[in-house]
C-alpha cells in the first residue's frame, strides 16, 4: 500500500494536534475534561471512533431493552463538538502508529499527525476458544451494535438462550435474553455466581433470587462445545458434566481483554496479563503517548474494568497534557452497586475480606434473598462489605470504609424494622468522605451546593451510575416550606397519613385541628378542598366516610366538575362522557348515544380516549340525559374527576394476526376494577395485545403489554406536555399478579402523590425512583402490600355508579339548576351557533365584565 | 328563614337559607335579568356577587369554591381560577378587575 502523505505536524491551524484513539466512555470523559483544561483551545482535537456511533453509556447498555433508544444512550452531542472544534471520524478506527514520525494511520489511510496521541481503545470480550464458537447464533456483549444483532436473531429464531458466564456482564446478558422472551440459562465455570464481587453466601442468595425469576443457573460447569445443525447454526452446548444443553442461542460473556493491540504492535510496553503500560500521570512507555481506561494497565498493576477508575484516568491524563500538576492516579476502589435482573449487588472496600485480623458481621435471610456481609477490621474500623438484596445502604456504607462506624456493625446490616437496627443518617459521614464514587466528589462539595441540579452541573456527581443521587438529596439542604398551601404546612401525603391513621371524614375537623394557625376557622381554599376531598373520597370505605362525593360536607369541596358529575365547559354548559370500557361498545348502545345527542341537541366528537364525549348540556339538561344513558346501561365515565379515566385497548388476539393475549377482555376487567378511583390526578391505562404496542400502553400511567406468557407491566408512562415514556415495573405476570401489582402500585401512589402530580412526575420525584417502588409493591420492602390490597378490595367492593346512585336521589338532584330562584329557567347566556352541521358555543364579548373599580364596592 | 337580596332598593326574596351548602355557591335569576351568585360561609354568614365571571364571559362564578385568604372570604372562579373577594367584589389575581356586589340578608 502507497504510504499516503502525513500531514505536516503542527496541524494546518498552526496548533498541535491531540489525537484520541477510542471514543467510548472514557475516550468522551477524557473530551470533557481536556476542554475544562482550555486544551480544545490550545489544541487541533482529532477523535478516531470505531464504532459506527459517537460515545454512548455502556454501563446502561442494557436499558436498551426496556426501551431506551440507542439516542438516549448517547453520551455525547454535535454542539459539543463543534463548540469546541473537536473533529470526530465516526467509524475510523485507528489502524497503525508511526511513533517516529509521530502520526496515526485510520482505516480508511487517512494519517493524522499527533503531538500527543491518547489510547482510550477499551477492552474486547474474551471467547473462550471452546470449538464452534463462530458458529451462527453465537454473540458477544458489548455494544450497542451486539444488541440489535442479539435482538434481531432472538426475534426470528430463537426460543432458548444461554449466557456463558454469570458473572456481572453475563448477568446483565442473561437478564436481557429473558426480556426477549427467551428461556434462559447461565453456566458459569466458578462455583458460584459474580465470583469477583461477592463472596460464597452473596452467591448463594443471587443464585436463590434468579433461579426464583425462572432463569436456570448452572454453577461450576464448563462449556466444552457449541453444537450447531446443518446450516451451522447453534443447536445447543456440551457442558463440562456431559450434559448436552439444547439452545439457539448463545452469548459469551466469560471476561474482558484490554485492547492494546495497537501499543504492543508498536512497541509500546503492556503488561504481563495484557494492558498498556502507564505511570501515575497515565503516560505509557512513550512521553507521547497517553493510555486511559479499559486498556491500560495502571501504576498500581491493575487494568480497572469499570467505569470510575477510567473516569479518574481520564482526569488524570488530561490534566497532565495540560501540565498542571496534581494527583496521579495510583489506583482505585473496586466498589460496585448493579442492579441485575432487579437484584440489587453491592460490594465495597475489601469485600473478600483478605486483611489480616478482620471479622466478619453476617446477616442472611434466604426468604427474601437478602444477604449483607461487612468486614471490620481489628481496631473496629470498617473495611468492605457484599450487599445482595438490599443494597440500600451502600451509598453511606462505602464512604464510611476505613473508619469505626458511629453505631456496632451488627445494627448496621439487621434490616430496618426490627426493632435493633440503627437509622445511620449521612450526618454520621466525615466532609471528606467520597459520595459519589464515580465522579470522587466528597459530602463537603456536595454541601457547598443547594440543590440537585446544581451538584450535578458544578461536580458532575450523580451523573455516572446515579447510585449515590439519593445520599446526595439527602445531604442537601430542605427547601424551605412545602406545605400544600396557605392553608396547610403538611404535603398531601402528611395529609393522607392524619386522614387515615385519625379517620378523620371532614374537612373542617381537619383544618381546625391540622391546619396553618391562622387558617383555622377558615374556609379553606380552592388547593386544599379539592385534594382533601380527594383524599377523603379514596379512603372512604376504610375511614368510614360517606363516599358519595355529591353528600354532606363533601359537596362543598370538590372542584364544580365533580359537583355536577360533568366537565364545565367555556361557555357554561357541559360535556357528558359515559364510560365504554376497553373503548368497546357495541351497536345498541352506540344507536343510544347518538340518539340522546340529536334529541338533546349535543356537539358529539370521539375522543382521544377511545370513547365519546356529548358537548353543550346545559346543568339542568344532565339527569335527563342521563337518565337515559343509565336505562341504556351506561355508567359514569368520570372524565370530570382525579380519577381513572379510560383503559384504552387494541383488539387483541381475539381478532389481530399479532395479538398474544386477549387485551380487550384485560382492558374491560382493568376499567372495571378501578373506575370511580379517587386519586391525586388522573389516571390512564391502556393494554396491548403483543409489542407492536397499538393500544400506546407506554405511554400511559399503567400500562400493559401482552408477551407469549404473560403481561409485562409498566408505570409511570405520560402523553400530555411533558410526555414520558413509561417503565417496565415487571414482566410475564399472569393475570392474577398483574392485578395484584397494578393494586399496590396504584394504592401506593395515591398515599404517596402531591397534589395533581401524575404517576410520572411522581416516579420521577420521590427518593430511590423506580427502583424504590419496585421494592415497595415487588418485594414488599415496607411491608404495607397487604394494607394496600386490602384499600383496594375496599375500593373495588364499594364502587357504585355515581349518576345512578345521583337520579335516585331528589335531593342530589335539586342541584342540577341554573336558578335556584327559577327551576325551570334556563340560563339565558348559554347559546350556541351552528358549525359543520353540529354546534359550538357562542360566546358573549368579554369586556361586559370589567366594571372601573370605584363602582365596584359598596 | 329566607335569603334576601338588596336589588332596586327593595329587598329581592331568593330561596330558603336551607338551599345553601355552607362552603358552595348558587345562582339566582334577578328581576332585571342579571345573575346573582349566592355563597355561605361556614359561620353561617350569606354573600352575593354578580355570577358573571368576567375573564370568560360565562356566567359561573356560582359553582366556584369559597376559600378563605388573609382572613377574607374569596370564590375561586371555576374556569381559569381567579379569586374575588365576596366582600368587596375585588379580583385577588389581579387588580384591575372586579364584580358588582349585592348586599344580602338572612330573614
Ligand atoms: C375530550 C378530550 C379531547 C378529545 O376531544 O379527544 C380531552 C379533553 C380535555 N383534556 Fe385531555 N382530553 C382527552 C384526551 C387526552 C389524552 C389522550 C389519552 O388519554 O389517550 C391526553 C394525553 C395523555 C395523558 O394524559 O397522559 C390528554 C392530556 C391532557 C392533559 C395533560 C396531562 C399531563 O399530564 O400533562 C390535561 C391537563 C390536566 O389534566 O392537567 C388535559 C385536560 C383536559 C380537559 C379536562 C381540560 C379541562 O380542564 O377542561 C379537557 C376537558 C374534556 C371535557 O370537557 O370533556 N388533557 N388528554 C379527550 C378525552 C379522553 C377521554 O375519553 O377521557
Ligand atoms: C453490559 C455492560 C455493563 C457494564 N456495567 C458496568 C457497571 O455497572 N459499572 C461499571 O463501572 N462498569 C460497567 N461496565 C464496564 C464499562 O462499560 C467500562 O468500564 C467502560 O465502558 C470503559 O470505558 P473505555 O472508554 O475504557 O472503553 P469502551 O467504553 O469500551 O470504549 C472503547 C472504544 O474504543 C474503540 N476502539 C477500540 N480500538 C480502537 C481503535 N483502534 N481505533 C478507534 N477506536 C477504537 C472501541 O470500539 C470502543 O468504542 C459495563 C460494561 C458492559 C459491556
Ligand atoms: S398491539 Fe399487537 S395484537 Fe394489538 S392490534 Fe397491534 S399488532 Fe395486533
Ligand atoms: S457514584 Fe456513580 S454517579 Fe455518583
Amino acid at each position: 500500500m502507497p504510504k499516503p502523505q502525513p500531514n505536516p505536524a503542527p496541524s494546518p491551524q498552526g496548533r498541535p494536534a491531540l489525537v484520541l484513539v477510542g471514543h467510548g466512555m472514557v475516550g468522551q470523559r477524557f473530551l470533557e475534561a481536556a476542554v475544562e483544561r482550555g486544551l480544545a483551545a490550545s489544541h487541533r482535537i482529532v477523535v478516531l471512533c470505531e464504532e459506527p456511533r459517537p460515545a454512548y453509556d455502556r454501563v446502561q447498555l442494557t436499558s436498551y431493552f426496556s426501551g431506551r433508544t440507542p439516542d438516549e444512550l448517547s453520551l455525547t452531542d454535535r454542539a459539543f463538538l463543534d463548540e469546541h472544534g473537536i473533529e470526530l471520524y465516526v467509524g475510523e478506527p485507528a489502524e497503525s502508529l508511526d511513533r517516529e514520525a509521530k502520526t496515526v494511520t485510520a482505516r480508511s489511510g487517512r494519517v493524522f499527525a499527533y503531538e500527543t496521541l491518547v489510547l482510550a481503545t477499551g477492552s474486547y470480550p474474551f471467547v473462550p476458544p471452546v470449538p464452534g464458537k463462530d458458529a451462527t447464533g453465537c454473540f458477544v456483549y458489548r455494544t450497542i451494535e451486539d444488541l440489535l444483532a442479539i435482538e434481531e436473531y432472538a426475534k426470528r429464531r430463537a426460543t432458548t438462550g444461554a449466557v456463558v458466564g454469570g458473572g456481572l456482564l453475563g448477568l446483565e446478558a442473561a437478564g436481557a435474553l429473558r426480556g426477549l422472551g427467551l428461556a434462559t440459562h447461565v453456566v458459569e465455570f466458578a462455583p458460584r455466581l459474580m465470583p469477583v464481587q461477592v463472596d460464597e453466601g452473596g452467591g448463594e442468595a443471587l443464585l436463590r433470587t434468579i433461579t426464583g425469576m425462572g432463569l436456570t443457573v448452572h454453577t461450576g460447569t464448563g462449556t466444552q462445545e457449541i453444537v450447531t445443525d446443518d446450516d451451522g447454526a447453534v443447536r445447543g452446548m456440551k457442558l463440562s458434566d456431559g450434559r448436552e444443553l439444547a439452545t439457539d442461542l448463545v452469548v459469551f460473556s466469560a471476561g474482558v481483554r484490554p485492547r492494546d493491540q495497537l501499543a504492543r504492535a508498536h512497541g509500546l510496553a503492556v503488561g504481563e496479563r495484557g494492558g498498556v503500560t502507564v505511570d501515575e500521570r497515565c503516560r505509557t512507555s512513550d512521553p507521547d503517548v497517553y493510555a486511559i481506561g479499559e486498556c491500560a494497565q495502571a501504576a498500581d498493576g491493575r487494568v480497572y474494568g469499570l467505569v470510575a477508575p477510567g473516569y479518574e484516568m481520564a482526569r488524570t491524563a488530561a490534566a497532565a497534557i495540560a501540565a498542571e500538576d496534581g494527583p496521579g492516579f495510583t489506583g482505585a476502589d473496586l466498589s460496585t452497586k448493579l442492579k441485575l435482573l432487579g437484584v440489587d449487588v453491592a460490594s465495597f472496600g475489601d469485600a473478600h475480606g483478605t486483611a489480616e485480623g478482620c471479622l466478619d458481621v453476617v446477616y442472611a435471610d434466604s426468604r427474601s434473598g437478602t444477604y449483607k456481609k461487612l468486614v471490620i477490621g481489628a481496631g473496629g474500623e470498617l473495611l468492605g462489605g457484599v450487599l445482595v438484596g438490599d443494597a440500600e445502604a451502600y451509598g453511606l456504607l462505602r464512604p464510611l470504609t476505613g473508619s469505626v462506624p458511629p453505631v456496632p456493625a451488627e445494627q448496621l446490616v439487621l434490616p430496618a424494622g426490627t426493632g435493633v437496627s440503627a437509622a445511620l443518617g449521612p450526618e454520621a459521614l466525615p466532609g471528606s468522605a467520597v459520595v459519589c464514587n464515580c465522579h470522587n466528589v466528597t459530602k463537603d462539595e456536595v454541601q457547598a451546593c443547594a440543590t440537585l441540579p446544581e451538584v450535578k452541573k458544578c461536580t458532575k456527581a450523580g451523573t455516572g451510575c446515579g447510585s449515590c443521587v439519593k445520599l446526595i438529596g439527602r445531604l442537601l439542604p430542605r427547601t424551605g416550606d412545602d406545605g400544600l398551601c396557605g392553608c396547610f404546612g403538611q404535603t398531601r401525603q402528611e395529609l393522607y397519613e392524619i386522614v387515615r391513621a385519625l379517620r378523620l371524614t371532614s374537612f373542617r375537623e381537619l383544618l381546625d385541628g391540622h391546619g396553618r394557625e391562622a387558617a383555622r376557622g377558615g374556609e379553606g381554599c380552592e388547593v386544599c378542598k379539592p385534594t382533601v376531598g380527594s383524599i377523603i373520597a379514596s379512603l372512604a370505605p376504610t375511614i368510614g366516610a360517606e363516599g358519595h362525593v355529591l353528600d354532606g360536607e363533601q359537596a362543598a369541596l370538590q372542584d364544580t366538575n365533580d359537583h355536577f358529575l360533568a366537565n364545565l365547559q367555556k361557555n357554561g354548559s357541559y360535556s357528558v362522557v359515559p364510560r365504554i370500557p376497553g373503548g368497546e361498545i357495541t351497536p345498541e348502545k352506540l344507536i343510544v348515544i347518538g340518539e340522546v345527542a340529536r334529541d338533546f341537541g349535543l356537539y358529539t366528537k370521539i375522543t382521544g380516549g377511545q370513547r365519546i364525549d356529548l358537548f353543550g348540556a346545559r346543568v339542568e339538561q344532565l339527569p335527563m340525559i342521563w337518565t337515559r344513558l343509565v336505562d341504556a346501561g351506561f355508567e359514569s365515565g368520570h372524565a370530570y374527576g382525579k380519577a381513572l379515566r379510560t383503559v384504552k385497548s387494541c383488539v387483541g388476539r381475539t381478532w389481530c394476526r399479532y395479538g398474544v393475549q386477549d387485551s380487550v377482555r384485560m382492558a374491560i376487567d382493568l376499567e372495571l376494577r378501578y373506575r370511580g378511583l379517587r386519586a391525586p390526578h388522573k389516571l390512564k391505562s391502556a393494554v396491548s395485545g403483543c409489542a407492536r404496542e397499538c393500544a400506546e400502553a407506554q405511554s400511559k400511567d399503567f400500562g400493559v403489554i401482552a408477551t407469549a406468557s404473560g403481561w409485562n407491566l409498566y408505570v409511570g408512562g405520560n402523553g400530555g406536555a411533558t410526555p414520558r415514556h413509561a417503565d417496565l415495573l415487571a414482566q410475564d405476570l399472569d393475570d392474577a399478579e398483574l392485578v395484584r401489582l397494578i393494586d399496590r402500585f396504584l394504592m401506593f401512589y395515591i398515599r404517596t402523590a402531591d397534589r395533581l402530580e401524575r404517576t410520572a412526575a411522581w416516579l420521577e420525584r420521590i427518593d430511590g425512583g423506580l427502583d424504590h417502588v419496585r421494592d415497595v409493591v415487588v418485594h414488599d420492602s415496607l411491608g404495607i402490600c397487604a394494607e394496600l390490597e386490602a384499600l383496594m378490595a375496599d375500593h373495588v367492593t364499594h364502587y357504585r355508579d355515581e349518576w345512578a346512585d345521583t337520579l335516585d336521589d331528589p335531593e342530589r338532584l335539586a342541584r342540577f339548576v341554573s336558578f335556584v330562584n327559577a327551576p325551570g329557567v334556563p340560563d339565558p347566556t348559554v347559546g350556541f351557533v351552528p358549525e359543520r352541521e353540529q354546534i359550538k358555543p357562542d360566546l358573549p364579548l368579554l369586556a361586559i365584565g370589567r366594571r372601573p373599580l370605584e363602582g365596584a364596592s359598596r | 328563614m329566607n335569603v334576601q337580596l338588596r336589588v332596586a332598593d327593595t329587598w329581592f326574596e331568593v330561596c330558603e337559607r336551607a338551599r345553601l351548602t355552607p362552603g358552595r355557591g348558587l345562582a339566582a335569576l334577578l328581576p332585571d335579568g342579571r345573575q346573582a351568585a349566592l355563597f355561605l360561609d361556614r359561620a353561617g354568614r350569606a354573600y352575593a356577587i354578580d355570577n358573571l365571571d368576567p375573564f370568560t364571559g360565562a356566567a359561573v362564578l356560582s359553582r366556584g369554591l369559597l376559600g378563605t385568604a388573609d382572613g377574607r372570604p374569596f370564590v375561586a372562579s371555576p374556569l381559569l381560577k381567579q379569586r374575588f373577594d365576596l366582600e368587596t367584589g375585588r379580583c385577588l389575581d389581579d387588580d384591575e378587575v372586579a364584580v358588582e356586589t349585592h348586599p344580602v340578608r338572612i330573614a
